[in-house]
């Protein structure tokens, strides 16, 4: 089997994929190659049919597939080489990729860079050890949404959704739309853990009751789902006995949370964080092996694409750079969670950054009228006031230039929640 | 008029049949659940024991210790996957150290070769992860695993590639002797033969006691389990069992044939045999249980949990051979709990020749020895992938991420002689769907798959795991309004 040597070769064509893909086209690299599984490009943003993405980046209300199209049309007009139904097998940390298609067979190639985006795959029920039978009619949100969008069926009539994260909702409404009745959206911690406006738009407009600190106990029904238990839980979110009650319904949505999917990452012995079971990274989106970058959900899972889309054109731009130049040297600088801050991201600064440098991570829990405070060491920089901060709006903070010289001085940058303002 | 009608499809049935077809026969097998090896032979713990445990002088005993001596030539053969990690059984204290020696004397009365006592300083040598506090261990080498739906469905296409007959969704009502034969009564018809072999797991008792003089009672025994991913290491290299109790061997952490980790079972009687349901108590005992064996468990890497239920027989031994009491042709192998995966290759071979023996079958001219299933892409070297995709480009299509599984082997598990019909069988016979994932990204592919080869009309009819489990309810635009 002959090795095919590459420039660039980027696994995964969802936002990610194909923003690093056209930033590094951009930056004048000519020989990159965009592996995609699936027959589509645009990944899970196919099946997002609802509006609400682009606000950021295009100041409009996108679809799902309006934001993808806009992306493939620009590597179409590229000319970048994507190629659908590949999946890739093994990544070495030499960047040696091996993959297999329908159409080519097993392929090797030799990249002098890669760039990881693979995206992310919900927890299924095993993760959380539900108890119960093991019927039809328990899906994870996102399986549910493939199943109405890209095939036009119906998984279920009487729904109840586990979990608060922002796909559950979306399925909530999109399933009521479509006919069935959704009875209950249950969420084991004290807040959702999806965005704000998912809970008005999809839950409160309809009338759909929100549990929280509550969690599915008990599936039942042999065949299919027939009914769910439900019961309150405590501090330590262990279920309140006598606090059960049961639901009847024919299906159980999960939206139970996301994991990046980072199974290649593994085989190439790249440093991952048990934060955000992502990759360590430093601001160019560089692991810890030299020349494979990481961006989008596979590095840590964002709230909003158009994050997913402005990171990994940094991943994009600085791939190209490191196949034009070779690798750097330069010292990084720690980025440390502080109080209240949960997976930092990039964990690794470089002091010499010409433009600010957007560190991105989950509030641990929620806070109100607290300061979200920027370190150098232990000396504050900054200090902002919020009126809410919540694990399901990620947090992009921005670090301007004018602050390097004393965090390289004080050898790490630090982010905290603070109760009081600190400078 | 069959000659022998085989009732229930389990590993042990499947394995009479595999064995029988070997004569020149005319069988029947009924089986009341959608699919081969949907009981007890799908969801227990996969070990293929030594034979140290059965007191001596039981079929037990017998069974176990020759049926596990056949395993792993059987497996080559078929196919399966087949491993030998062997077994420590833990120790912790001096009144554990008696039940030790005598499982050890055990050993040596059931012919069990290569067992030894061995202390916490060997032992943690052997297994590092296993609590400090142990105090000495039974080291059995001869310890094995297999994949125990694999092996069902294996033996399953065996015995149809030989004439075989399958009816699935089949559940045998009564039996009735008619003078020189025996009629089957299911809720599908009627069906006769000679010989009648009832296999028929927690469903057993109620055929037998139909026809014989003695009054058995099986009592379904559920056991729980965590299944966990595959981890750079193991936790164990070994299967870590306890001491036994009444209620069985109690819970054990094993790696499986596939690298996943293994914890459970438990124990306990429950009124249906159909209810596989997991509880919080059961699956909390389960944990607990365990903490003793690895103190520093972590359940990160849990992808899920399960159940299945034994078929105890109230007196404990199995009973295997001619229904006592019955009218001549009825047999029997019933009360198959532990270690009846084990003893199977030999209840398979025994049963199968009694039965042919009685009938006076002679050996088959034309015996198509089975064939050994392909070797799964995931376990392929590089070679044999480019090999298997110049065969068959659908190896070319990764269906299933997480397992490795190509759309070639989906649509073969399918073709198969006894193939799958529903995602779950698919997911048994190919590993789609079992991994970290679960099948949120490949069941819908799969159901894709099973529609296109089954000739469906439309991927409403595909089910999980039958009828009544259809993984759709309709198609958008044809709402009922709610």
């Amino acid at each position: 089997m002959n090795t095919i040597q590459k420039d660039i070769i980027i696994i995964g064509a969802g936002p990610a994929g194909l923003a690093a893909a056209i930033a590094a086209k951009e930056q004048g690299v000519q020989d990159i190659l965009v592996l995609e599984r699936d027959s589509h490009l645009g990944g899970i943003l196919q099946q997002c049919i609802h509006n609400g993405f682009g606000l950021h980046r295009f100041k409009e209300e996108l679809t799902g597939p309006e934001y993808a199209a806009k992306d493939i049309e620009q590597a179409r007009r590229l000319q970048i080489d994507i190629r659908t139904g590949v999946t890739v097998l093994n990544l070495s940390s030499d960047k040696t990729v091996t993959a297999i298609s329908e159409k080519e067979g097993l392929v090797t190639y030799k990249a002098k860079a890669v760039i990881l985006a693979m995206g992310c795959r919900e927890r299924p029920r095993g993760a959380l050890a539900i108890p119960g039978t093991r019927p039809a009619g328990v899906y994870s949100a996102g399986t549910a949404q493939k199943f109405m969008n890209m095939q036009g069926y119906r998984p279920g009539k009487r729904i109840v959704v586990l979990g608060s994260g922002d796909i559950g909702l979306i399925m909530a409404r999109r399933m009521t739309l479509q006919g069935a009745k959704v009875l209950a959206c249950v969420e084991i911690m004290p807040y959702s853990s999806g965005l704000n406006r998912n809970i008005v738009q999809c839950l409160d407009d309809y009338n759909i009751p929100l549990y929280l600190e509550h969690t599915v106990t008990d599936i039942h029904g042999k065949d299919r789902v027939e009914s769910v238990t439900i019961s309150k839980v405590d501090k330590n979110r262990r279920p309140i006995p006598g606090s059960e009650f049961k639901i009847e319904c024919d299906t159980l949505l999960l939206s139970v949370g996301l994991i990046p999917e980072n199974e290649l990452s593994q085989g190439a012995k790249i440093t991952m964080s048990p934060l955000t079971s992502g990759a360590v990274v430093n601001s160019h989106f560089e692991t810890d092996r030299p020349g494979i970058f990481a961006c989008g959900n596979v590095l840590h899972v964002h709230d909003l694409v158009d994050n997913v889309s402005e990171e990994s054109f940094i991943a994009g731009k600085r791939a190209a750079e490191y196949v034009k130049n070779g690798e750097s040297n330069k010292q990084t600088i720690p980025v440390l969670d502080g109080i209240g801050v949960r997976g930092c991201v990039p964990q690794k600064l470089f002091a010499d950054e010409t433009e600010p440098v957007h560190i991105m991570f989950r509030p641990d829990n929620v806070y109100k009228n607290h300061f979200l405070t920027i370190f150098a060491g232990d000396i504050p920089l900054k200090s902002q006031k919020k009126l809410i901060l919540a694990p399901g709006e990620m947090v992009n903070l921005p670090i301007t230039t004018d602050m390097l010289p004393k965090i390289k001085e004080q050898g790490s940058l630090k982010i905290a929640i603070l109760p009081e303002k600190a400078v | 008029m069959y000659d022998a009608i085989i009732v229930g499809a389990g590993v042990v049935g499947c394995a009479i049949a595999a064995r029988l077809v070997q004569y020149s026969s005319n069988i029947l097998v009924l089986e009341a659940a959608d699919d081969v090896s949907e009981g007890a032979s799908k969801a227990n713990s996969g070990i293929v024991h030594a034979g140290y445990d059965a007191e001596p002088d039981t079929e037990k005993a017998r069974l176990n210790v020759k049926g596990a001596k056949m395993m792993e030539d059987l497996c080559l053969k078929l196919g399966v996957p087949f491993g030998r990690p062997g077994a420590l059984v833990l120790g912790f204290d001096e009144e554990d150290r008696k039940q030790i020696e005598v499982l050890y004397e055990r050993s040596i009365k059931n012919g069990v070769d290569g067992c030894e006592i061995i202390e916490r300083e060997q032992i943690l040598k052997l297994e590092p992860n296993i609590n400090p506090d142990v105090l000495c261990a039974l080291n059995v080498p001869k310890s094995a695993i297999v994949s125990p739906y694999e092996l069902t469905y294996a033996l399953a296409d065996s015995a149809k590639e030989n004439g075989a007959e399958f009816l699935l969704n089949t559940k045998a009502e009564t039996f009735e002797h008619k003078g020189d034969f025996w009629q089957v009564h299911t809720n599908a018809g009627t069906y006769e033969a000679k010989a009648i072999i009832n296999c028929a797991g927690c469903d057993a008792d109620r055929l037998h006691n139909q026809i014989s003089t003695r009054q058995v009672e099986i009592i379904p025994r559920r056991g729980q389990y965590y299944l966990l991913d595959r981890m750079d290491e193991p936790v164990f290299s070994r299967t870590v069992f306890q001491v036994p109790t009444v209620l069985g061997k109690g819970v054990l952490i094993s790696p499986t044939t596939h690298g996943n980790t293994l914890i459970g079972p438990n124990a306990e009687d429950i009124e249906c045999a159909l209810d596989t349901a997991t509880t919080r108590e059961g699956l909390d005992e389960v944990l607990g249980k365990s903490a003793k064996s690895w103190p520093k468990k972590n359940l990160r890497n849990v992808i899920t949990t399960f159940s299945g239920v034994r078929a105890h027989e109230k007196d404990g031994d199995f009973i295997i051979g001619a229904v006592e009491g019955a009218p001549e042709g009825a047999f029997e192998a019933i009360g198959i709990e532990s270690p009846g995966l084990s003893a199977s290759p030999a209840i398979g071979e025994e049963m199968g020749d009694w039965v042919a023996y009685y009938l006076k079958l002679k050996k088959r001219g034309n015996y198509r020895p089975p064939t050994p299933l392909p070797k799964p892409f995931s376990r392929m070297s590089l070679k044999e992938r480019e090999e298997a995709y110049r065969q068959d480009p659908l190896y070319g299509n990764l269906v299933c991420r997480c397992e490795t599984v190509t759309e070639a082997e989906i649509r073969f598990s399918i073709r198969r002689p006894v193939g799958a019909t529903s995602v779950d069988g698919v997911k048994r016979r190919t590993r789609a769907g079992m991994g970290r994932c679960q099948g949120g990204f490949c069941c819908l592919r799969v159901a894709e798959i099973l529609k296109e080869e089954l000739g469906e009309s439309d991927l409403l009819h595909i089910t999980k795991q039958g009828a009544g489990s259809e993984m759709l309810v309709g198609r958008l635009g044809e709402e009922d309004q709610a």
